[in-house]
């Protein structure tokens, strides 16, 4: 547990709590941002380069942008007027207490921490490349078929439908 | 604390934060958003296990948090797109007014 | 004092000042002395740009520019740097004060951050990373946030339009800027800055094996320098800054020093750009000529950054403002379409034997739909007397 993991843990965790957290939803989406950058570190921090800038990228870049267009378009003239919790809140809370709870349990208590630590991988973007053209191929084409039908389906559900002049 | 302990848990600490502001947020973009963040905490998950894992050379790892983020991407644009067309209709975006199926 | 010497002589000189370091401070005084040169000079470019780009536009228009403060109005850059340190931080009541204040910051740190992957001259790159372009693109990603920041935290209507506009217009241009260098990555199969332009660097007889003397490549530029003029909302892409439009768009309220930050934000992304497309396409810091070699690489660099820096005034110059759908038009169903169908071309390119039936294929390939798109884009508009449709 190096310094640099500590500070971008508690960065992290900062940013994705008052995201969830916070009232007003446009200050949820740059603390949101932040935890992404966060994260982003955290993959540098492993050796992912590829990941951590593709995470910058489009979260950072794309969802954030997204998530605040669609609040732009989603806020009632009237501002914060409704609550902030739903109502049923406390049965949300404890029952996320719960998963982490059991999920800190199952971790702790594994046999899965390995007692001699593999060195850094070099991983360069020609072998992440190569990969998705042979052993993974076909998962790409279907993402591809994928994000075509995304994309038509957003615009499809965004557009306004045209009303007919009598 | 191995460090692939530290991060397992790191992930699971951002896992059930998204998990409690999707079940406990009444804005429907709130949750969308806490999903975003679950999907998140698990592509961390994939990619400690890579970097920790017997064998980082297969790129298992890194090619599966690769799909997941592209999946997230579009998943994210079609929620914001139904929450726009349920807003259109309802002229509100609070869940819990949500309750009727007619209309 | 060999050719060479004063080719690598910040190498030289840094190497001289980190010898007395003990070996603990290394990295650091490394990167101080490594980031320290690109924190002064670029903005001395940008203090330099603002006089030129007045002057310039003032020829064009038939009008001197400043000419009062200093020679020929050289030291226009102090008056306007003074101005707007001395001036009044004036922030709107109900703006809300922390993301008011941070937006300037975060659009100067994505713009400064660009820099990191740009190589300035032989060995003379701040980091060799191994996916540098995408780190390129994903600090550029961040100052459409940044903006949106600007605006929306201003909690007025002019701004939070403009900043609708720009974020809008960054994002569809952000798509064409991508695909435009996909086909230079593919060309050279690699996403190092550095390895791109050490591929760029060889000669044959004289001519340089520059990327931009290909059809693709020339296409490619073509493609990347409008999206990148549309990405740093410079005219004719400035509608959400125009003055005739919406005063100063999004960051309209804004005064004094935050101000002078967004200028130096959005002149700063103008030089990262152009910057990249020097490395993709125009071969880095290589000479045009083998015989030229003689002249120091970052020499080469910033010459070809002054250029693409006069092509920018020029065209603010020249061509009148794009309407909103315009520019949507344009990137979504022209230059889209223009940059897959490039990528193709580099693919054809690629496979087909060495000879003048390759040029005259990829030169067809890529003439041909960008007649037929432009067309396409016209049909429809006939150009006739101006008519008015009234609301009902």
């Amino acid at each position: 547990m190096t310094v640099s993991f500590l500070i971008l843990a508690t960065l992290t965790i900062a940013g994705m709590a008052a995201a969830m957290g916070l009232r007003n939803l446009v200050h949820c989406v740059l603390a949101l941002t932040l935890g992404f950058a966060g994260l982003a570190a955290l993959y540098l921090q492993l050796g992912a380069q590829f990941v951590g800038f593709t995470q910058i990228l489009v979260y950072v870049g794309a969802v954030a942008i997204l998530a605040v267009f669609a609040i732009m378009m989603t806020q009632s003239a009237g501002g914060l007027t409704q609550q902030a919790l739903s109502s049923s809140w406390v049965t949300g809370s404890i029952v996320a207490g719960a998963v982490f709870a059991v999920l800190a349990w199952a971790i702790c208590s594994s046999a899965a921490s390995p007692q001699i630590l593999p060195s850094q991988p070099e991983v360069s973007v020609n072998q992440i490349g190569d990969a998705l053209m042979h052993r993974f191929v076909l998962p790409l084409e279907i993402i591809g078929l994928l994000l075509t039908a995304a994309l038509i389906g957003a615009v499809v559900l965004a557009m306004q439908e045209k009303r007919e002049k009598p | 604390m191995s460090p692939l302990t530290s991060y397992l848990l790191l992930s699971a600490l951002l896992f059930s934060i998204g998990l409690a502001g999707a079940l406990a947020r009444r804005s429907a973009i709130l949750v969308l958003i806490g999903i975003e963040l679950m999907l998140n905490a698990a592509n961390l998950n994939f990619i400690a296990f890579w970097r920790y894992g017997p064998n980082p050379a297969a790129l298992t790892g890194v090619m599966f948090t690769i799909f997941s983020i592209s999946v997230a991407a579009a998943e994210a644009a079609v929620g914001l797109g139904i929450i726009l067309a349920v807003y259109r209709h309802a002229k509100t975006t609070d869940l819990d007014q949500m309750d009727s199926m007619k209309g | 004092m060999t050719p060479e010497t004063i080719d690598q002589i910040f190498v030289i000189s840094k190497h001289w000042l980190l010898g007395p370091l003990p070996a603990t401070l290394q990295p650091i005084g490394s990167a101080v002395l490594s980031v320290a040169p690109v924190l002064v000079v670029f903005p001395l470019l940008f203090a330099i740009t603002t006089v030129l780009e007045r002057k310039g536009l003032g020829r064009i228009q038939n009008r001197y520019g400043p000419n009062r403060v200093g020679p020929y109005g050289f030291f226009q850059p102090i008056a306007d740097g003074i101005k707007s340190l001395t001036k009044e931080d004036i922030v709107p009541r109900t703006a809300d004060q922390a993301v008011h204040f941070l937006a300037p910051l975060l659009l100067v740190l994505a713009a400064f951050l660009a820099y990191a992957v740009l190589p300035i001259g032989r060995n003379m790159v701040i980091a060799n990373l191994n996916a540098g372009v995408l780190f390129f693109f994903a600090v550029g990603s961040m100052v459409e946030l940044a903006v949106f920041m600007a605006g929306w935290s201003s909690r007025s209507k002019y701004s939070l339009l403009g900043a609708m506009r720009a974020v809008a217009q960054m994002i569809s241009y952000e798509v064409p800027l991508v695909l435009a260098s996909i086909v230079v990555i593919m060309a050279a199969g690699s996403l190092s800055t550095v390895s791109i332009v050490e591929m760029q660097a060889g000669y044959t007889s004289i001519w340089p094996h520059w990327f931009i003397f290909t059809p693709w490549g020339f296409a490619g530029f073509v493609l990347f320098m409008i999206a990148a003029t549309a990405e740093s909302n410079r005219s004719p892409f400035d509608l959400p800054e125009g003055e005739s439009e919406i005063i100063a768009g999004y960051y309209i309220e804004y005064s004094g020093f935050k101000f002078a930050l967004f200028f130096l934000g959005e002149y700063l992304g103008m030089f990262a750009t152009s910057g990249l497309a020097i490395t993709l396409f125009l071969g880095g810091w290589s000479a045009p000529f083998s015989f030229l070699t003689w002249i120091p690489s970052y020499v080469w660099f910033f010459l070809k950054l002054l250029t693409l820096i006069a092509a920018f005034i020029w065209v603010r110059g020249t061509l009148p403002r794009l309407r909103m759908d315009q520019l949507m038009n344009l990137a979504w169903k022209f230059m889209l379409p223009m940059t897959l169908l490039n990528i193709f071309t580099a693919g054809v390119w690629h496979f087909m034997p060495v000879g003048p039936s390759r040029w005259l294929v990829c030169t067809a390939l890529v003439v041909a739909p960008c007649i037929l798109l432009s067309r396409g884009l016209k049909q429809g508009k006939k150009l006739q007397m101006r008519t008015y449709r009234f609301a009902e």
